[in-house]
């Protein structure tokens, strides 16, 4: 393996309004070998490729491939230079052939005009041979399944790539041979001296084929290892920032006074596909946990229970009273709030005041036609303001110039106004800064003691243990187990996620 | 992983479903009219048409990004008034074909980048085209200008006979040819493409490294510049000038694309869609003609109707395709209902 530098990342920075998600990042990757991108969600990654492959302008740093500084502001200038990768979502146009999904942008002509017989033709070699699927080329994407679309999409940037190609997440949609069948051409190009950027959540991916593994953590780069040299329990503890295995002082000052009265409660909810039937409880003024790595359900469970998703069976009881037909409408109504994984996106409105968007919640459940009167909104929203303590210049700021703790206390605060009796806090913390996490974390604690229940998901396990009464383990869509204070501990949960399972984000 | 051999078939669903629609009414009116079945009926619907089919065509590239022009019915009046004036100033014909045509190519990329550059949304910008045409064309003259130019009036009166004693005009020729062209670059040219690949997923087109922006601009370049060769043909076959001039034509121009199964979701559709949109219309409106009593407006009546039934069409073929595609992962691998589930248990 020669082992030149192909392509050099150095001093790369980049922001975005609120949230700085790269700082001073380096990274090389080597002619021949498959490099790791490693991290939780947000450490960077794909901001990282998305900067380095021109779909966003970096702030600062610069590139080099071979030796010579680039700077794609575009992914067709990325191509051309002959990086090509295959984004987290498909990028493909359903609507067009398979084959033209291949070649599109650069089809083979003949005196002119596509040559779609050629087209077909080498569309079908290139899946045949190199990925080992035999398909209708001719047949139009959207009439395949998402694997077949992602199998697409991987051939087409193996096809472009003439030295470097990326691959984020292309694994979470494909099955066991699909995935043998990737790792077979990514071996083969990497012996005819391509670099490839591998990104994955899942650990014996990383095992099995990488070669090289940089990690990046709240967008800074921690490291760069040879995967053979670091065990995976190092490599996880990089991520996440501490060590595995050994706990953080258990400082739950949780003294609240256990409360028997059970708010919410579930036998065999479930909806197929998104999470297999679980028994749960969550008492009033209760922090449960729900516990597991990105995809284990925990976020869709906290759909389901709130009504967004339909569950398909099991039933549900609240304030024992059997709720059938669960409807986010009936759920506001219950006295349930929800806030959302992604703030940006199922959270806050952009162009709306902070006045506005903490009355959003209200609005709803007084009825949208009922006008709340301004001078009522004023005092909501300055009364939210200070008791959060949302760092703002006046309540008629516009939410998006705010941080990203402050958005979320924003939506926090949207939530407190309707006066919840259970508040499901997705991530409440992700993504904003130290200070801010200390605070919503204190704000948690003080709503449970006011008698709120508190359903609390959180990648950090850290905060779970801090603020948990109980907490319910969940891996590959299923409960696994339920661990109550005294048994509960950073090193017990991550024991009980991992045994045997691709480790996937903690 | 066999999927089921539809949706091939179900592509060309509008096509077919127009074609003998068209073939229906034509049959209807040959059986109950006398003279109804003759070719030049047959040939008067490209004559009459031949502004309209080369407009829509121009149209559906736009409606096939996802856009949509809604200037191109100003544009054509606004192209006759100014080849009436200029020829009433002794200006020479072919000259002002070429600046009429340049006209429409300028208007349409202006709006183009406006759309492309400060991202704006093309009812908006267009209609603003809309307004500005039609302004223009009264700031020309509020009155009605008749043409007097030799060689315009020559094209005007030129009949092209096929089928003995039948015949086309000139401008019925060019609109065919924009309907081959129109086709051809739709399938076999990068430009065209590129246009479905918009209208599928701007964000995986910018993704996948395709021209995007020169594309879009193009789109509304290739608008302006059909709709102003439509102007052009429809100046010959009126051979006047008048800022009033075709009314609201930009709508039937995009109730031709959607009968012709050009969806305006984008992505989707048939450069021989518009063509076939502009028949159904005429002949419903030549029946009416033969017909004699109803008054004209039922054409409207009956498009309206059209209309309708080609929208419920699309959306209830698009609603099956999401529900068979769900069966179809379903069925595919039932360990796994969700396709983003992550691989467990491989490595145990």
């Amino acid at each position: 393996m020669s082992s030149a530098i192909l392509l050099r990342a150095e001093g790369i920075s980049k922001s975005f309004p609120g949230v700085k998600a790269l700082s001073n990042v380096n990274f090389s990757l080597r002619r021949g070998e498959i490099h790791s991108l490693m991290g939780e969600n947000g450490a960077g990654k794909s901001t990282l490729i998305k900067v380095l492959t021109g779909v966003h302008e970096k702030d600062e740093g610069s590139f080099y491939l071979e030796g010579k500084p680039i700077s794609p502001v575009s992914p067709q200038d990325a191509q051309r230079l002959g990086i090509s990768t295959v984004y987290q979502e498909i990028n493909l146009c359903e609507n067009l052939s398979v084959a033209e999904n291949i070649f599109i942008g650069r089809e083979p002509k003949k005196r002119g005009r596509i040559d779609w017989k050629e087209m077909n033709c080498r569309a079908e070699r290139i899946l045949s041979e190199r990925l080992k699927i035999n398909i209708d080329v001719t047949k139009i994407l959207s009439s395949y399944s998402t694997a077949i679309q992602q199998m697409v999409a991987i051939a087409r940037a193996v096809d472009i790539s003439s030295g470097v190609l990326i691959l984020d997440e292309p694994t979470s949609s494909l099955d066991k041979n699909e995935v043998k069948q990737l790792f077979e051409v990514m071996t083969k190009l990497k012996s005819e001296g391509m670099g490839i950027v591998f990104i994955s959540h899942f650990l014996d991916q990383i095992y099995e084929i990488t070669d090289r593994i940089t990690i990046l953590r709240n967008g800074e780069q921690i490291g760069e290892y040879v995967t053979k040299e670091i065990s995976r329990s190092q490599l996880v503890s990089k991520m996440i920032g501490r060590e595995w295995g050994k706990d953080s002082n258990q400082e739950n000052k949780n003294t609240r006074k256990e409360v028997q009265q059970v708010f919410v409660s579930a036998q065999n909810l479930g909806r197929r596909g998104m999470i297999s039937p679980l028994d749960f409880t969550l008492r009033k003024g209760e922090i449960l946990g729900l516990a597991g790595l990105l995809g284990s359900g925990r976020t869709e469970f906290a759909k389901v229970l709130f009504g967004i998703e339909k569950a398909d069976q099991g039933v549900l009881t609240i304030d024992h009273q059997q709720i059938r037909n669960m409807t986010p409408k009936a759920a506001i109504d219950k006295g349930f709030s929800f806030c959302p994984e992604d703030r940006k996106v199922e959270g806050i409105v952009n162009d709306l005041s902070i006045r506005e968007n903490i009355i959003l919640g209200l609005q709803t459940k007084r009825g949208l036609f009922k006008y709340i009167p301004m001078n009522e909104q004023r005092e909501i929203a300055q009364k939210y303001i200070e008791l959060l303590n949302i760092k703002t210049p006046n309540m008629e700021e516009r939410i998006d110039n705010l941080s990203g703790g402050n958005q979320q206390k924003v939506i926090l605060a949207r939530w407190l106004a309707t006066a919840p009796k259970l508040l499901i806090l997705d991530e409440p913390t992700r993504g904003i800064d130290v200070g801010s996490k200390a605070e919503i974390r204190k704000l948690i604690l003080d709503l449970a003691s006011q008698g709120i229940s508190i359903l609390f998901i959180s990648a950090e396990l850290e905060e779970m243990v801090a603020c948990c009464d109980r907490v319910i383990v969940l891996r590959d869509r299923k409960k696994i187990g339920e661990l109550d204070r005294t048994e509960m501990s950073e090193s017990r949960i991550m024991d009980m996620i991992a045994e045997g399972v691709p480790v996937d984000e903690t | 992983m066999k999927s089921l051999p539809f949706s091939i078939k179900e592509n060309h669903i509008f096509i077919v479903a127009t074609t003998a629609l068209i073939l229906l009414l034509y049959g209807y009116g040959s059986f109950s009219f006398t003279g109804f079945s003759s070719t030049q009926v047959i040939l008067n619907l490209f004559i009459d048409n031949a502004y309209l089919i080369i407009v829509a065509t121009g149209l559906a590239f736009v409606i096939i990004t996802g856009g949509i022009d809604l200037s191109v019915g100003a544009l054509v009046a606004f192209v006759s008034m100014v080849s009436a004036s200029l020829l009433e100033q002794g200006v020479n014909a072919y000259i002002v074909i070429l600046v009429t045509l340049l006209i429409g190519i300028i208007f349409g990329a202006f709006q183009g980048y406006m759309i492309d550059r400060f991202d704006l949304h093309p009812w908006i910008v267009t209609l603003a085209g809309m307004f500005l045409a039609r302004g223009a064309s009264f700031l020309i003259s509020t009155d009605s200008i008749v043409i007097t130019n030799e060689t315009y009036s020559s094209i005007s009166r030129a009949k092209v006979y096929i089928l003995g004693d039948s015949y086309v005009s000139i401008g019925a020729i060019v609109a065919i040819m924009v309907v081959i062209i129109a086709i051809y670059m739709a399938k076999f040219s990068k430009f065209g493409r590129n246009v479905y690949a918009i209208g599928g997923n701007v964000k995986s087109a910018k993704l996948m490294g395709l021209p995007v922006k020169r594309t879009i601009i193009l789109v509304y370049t290739l608008s302006g510049f059909c709709a102003s060769l439509g102007g052009l043909v429809f100046t010959f076959y009126m051979l006047s000038g008048y800022g009033l001039h075709l009314l609201g034509m930009e709508m039937d121009a995009i109730a031709a694309c959607v009968i012709g199964g050009i969806l305006l979701t984008g992505g989707f559709g048939y450069l021989i869609g518009p063509l076939l949109g502009v028949l159904s219309m005429g002949i419903i409106q030549t029946l009416i003609m033969f017909q004699g009593t109803l008054s004209s407006w039922w054409t409207k009546i009956a498009v309206g109707f059209l209309l309708f039934l080609f929208i419920l069409l699309q959306r209830l073929i698009v609603m099956r395709r999401g529900r068979r595609k769900v069966i179809r992962l379903e069925k595919q691998n039932p360990s796994l209902p969700v396709p983003s589930q992550p691989v467990s248990g491989d490595f145990k």
